[in-house]
């Protein structure tokens, strides 16, 4: 296979097979998808004991629930009999599941409690603990947000996550109560591969050509607060393929920068709130919290955004040219509610989702270059060097560097690399 | 914004109204069709899952215009810079199953059927649902103060987005 990352002292480019080739996106599968943790949900979606949601992460059809004691678990959703989905229902509340097909029940601790004439199996078969649900090999959690690896020698939640906790501790820290998700996911997709969506997430310099129609609304109600190409902050590789980019907002931030638009109780509650973070994390942490907003990437498929509003959003790739997407809006507990939570959801919806006034704008953005990167043989390289500096370690730079993609491609390479464990896949 | 004491129009004016409506998509008058809009008309576009009347102050839509983001979305989807729907997609309405649920001295309550298709860079997506409209005489023309479109597509996974006003 031909290299596909060409990085000298001067630049820095990706192969575009890399977006479209079958073999590099089953060896993806492998080393990345079977081996990093992925995000599977938010504490806040199953708030009581007894609740459960489905998903797909990783490819893998998942049971995410709570069981009756209130603990949280991850299972693979399948019957351990004949590999029917236990559950086929999206979401809900259940003590128990049973497969419709043959009808083994499980409790939602997973332990099977009930299989069709138990007597007509061999002697010994029916022992417990044999036949039950089967748990994802590790399941941890951060702050709220759970996390499963399908490989069971991997590092810990906490080490992977690595640098990416002060920042995840940056956002949660702004709450109150804690985060909750407002509604339900915003479920759609893109027909580009998935790593078009990773770089995208944490992409400055693309808004002012891609978003002119979104800085256009800003300014209808930010009053010039909106200056292009003006972005003092900076941007870090945090490892693994983990990324943040941080700057000063130049948008209303419902924690905790007012705009006039937003009127004069607002001005007195937003205030109230900034306050409360200087008392509580100091000035400094404070200002940040407050004034700066940060795209977060968290190596492969997880985007923490706490931009005009805080999003959760996580992709699955569905083959080398498309992705399944799921946005969450995440808020205070104590916004519920409140006035706060409508300025916080307009925030997402003018600039988030499917709707909203710039994401289509990515979509079709990652879209076209999903239509064009099958001249890989003829026109091989993306370009990727914005920002670098020759001689340097290429760790930290500014907001408008494509360092964050860098460094995603970098955390991608090592992983793809890394020798395969016993027993591993392929 | 008290309507007139102008009569209701009969079903089958009020059909034409939403096919005209649809029409003026279809050809990408998007200024007209904002037209067809009460001064504080709304456009709304709940999430696929969960409550499709839940406050829109307390739930993740996936459009929630206020009049005056009603208007900023006309604005932004007549730009070239609306790369979305750049080079415009083609797209075409069926509306059906028009009825009146309900009137009073205010309002009129009418829902449709609708199927959108949508065809850009070779590829067709579809859009199904139904529309429900509350409707007012503003000198003795219906026009909307609401137009809530419940997608009954499941979610948007086939379609990837809703860069259009299905």
């Amino acid at each position: 296979m031909k290299p596909l990352l060409d990085i000298t002292a001067d630049r820095f480019r990706v192969s575009r097979a890399a977006y479209t080739d079958p073999a590099i996106y089953a060896a993806e599968q492998a080393a990345i998808f079977s081996r990093c943790w992925l995000f599977v949900g938010h504490e806040s979606e199953l708030a009581q004991p007894d609740a459960f949601a489905t998903r797909r992460v990783g490819g893998r059809p998942i049971l995410f629930l709570r069981d009756s004691q209130g603990a949280f678990r991850c299972f693979l959703n399948v019957c351990p009999h004949r590999g029917a989905q236990i559950t086929r229902e999206r979401s809900g509340k259940s003590r128990s599941f049973t497969c419709f097909y043959h009808g083994w029940t499980f409790d939602n601790a997973g332990t099977l409690r009930g299989m069709h004439e138990p007597h007509t199996y061999p002697e010994g078969f029916c022992q417990a603990g044999l036949h039950d649900l089967v748990p994802v090999p590790r399941f941890e959690s951060y702050r709220g947000f759970h996390f499963l690896n399908f490989d069971p020698g991997a590092m810990s939640l906490r080490d992977y996550l690595g640098g990416a906790c002060a920042y995840i501790d940056t956002i949660v820290d702004q709450a109150e109560g804690g985060m909750r998700v407002i509604g339900e996911a915003q479920e759609y997709s893109a027909r580009a591969n998935w790593k078009l969506l990773a770089e995208n997430s944490v992409d400055i310099p693309h808004v002012t050509a891609l978003h002119p129609t979104y800085l256009q609304l800003v300014a209808t109600n930010s009053q010039g607060r909106m200056k292009r190409g003006e972005m003092p902050g900076y941007s870090l590789d945090l490892g693994h393929g983990h990324t943040v980019v941080e700057r000063i907002a130049t948008y209303g931030r419902p924690i905790a920068q007012w705009i006039e638009s937003w009127g004069e109780e607002a001005r007195v509650e937003i205030e109230a709130i900034y306050l409360r973070l200087v008392d509580k994390y100091g000035k400094e942490r404070a200002d940040r919290m407050a004034h700066c907003a940060r795209n977060l990437l968290i190596f492969p498929n997880l985007v923490i955004n706490d931009i005009m509003s805080v999003t959760i959003r996580s992709f699955q790739p569905v083959g080398p040219d498309g992705m399944e997407i799921s946005a969450w809006a995440l808020a205070p507990a104590e916004e519920l509610g409140t006035p706060a939570l409508g300025r916080r959801l307009t925030n997402f919806l003018e600039f988030l989702g499917p709707g909203g006034f710039a994401t289509p704008d990515d979509v079709e953005a990652l879209e076209s270059c999903q239509r064009a990167a099958r001249v890989a043989r003829e026109a091989p390289w993306n370009d990727l060097s914005k920002g670098l500096s020759p001689g340097g370690d290429d760790q930290r730079g500014d907001t408008m560097s494509e360092l964050p993609q860098r460094a995603f491609w970098r955390g991608w390479q090592a992983w793809l690399n890394q020798p395969g464990r016993a027993g591993d896949a392929g | 914004m008290p309507a007139d004491a102008s009569p209701w129009p009969d079903l089958p004016a009020v059909a034409e109204f939403l096919y005209e409506e649809a029409a003026l998509l279809d050809d990408w008058k998007l200024p007209e069709w904002h037209a067809l809009f009460a001064p504080d008309g709304w456009y709304l576009v709940p999430n696929t899952f969960g409550d499709p009347y839940a406050p829109v102050e307390q739930s993740l839509y996936i459009i929630a215009d206020d009049p005056h983001h009603v208007s900023e979305r006309v604005k932004r989807l007549m730009k070239r810079s609306a790369h979305a729907e750049q080079p415009r997609s083609v797209t075409h309405r069926l509306i059906g199953n028009v009825r009146i649920l309900g009137r009073d001295s205010a309002e009129m309550r009418v829902q449709s059927s609708f199927i959108t298709h949508r065809t850009s860079q070779g590829v067709t997506d579809s859009f199904f649902g139904r529309h429900e409209y509350r409707l007012v005489l503003l000198a003795g023309a219906l026009r909307i103060r609401e137009k809530r479109t419940l997608l009954r597509t499941g979610s948007l996974r086939p379609q990837g987005r809703l860069s259009l006003i299905v």
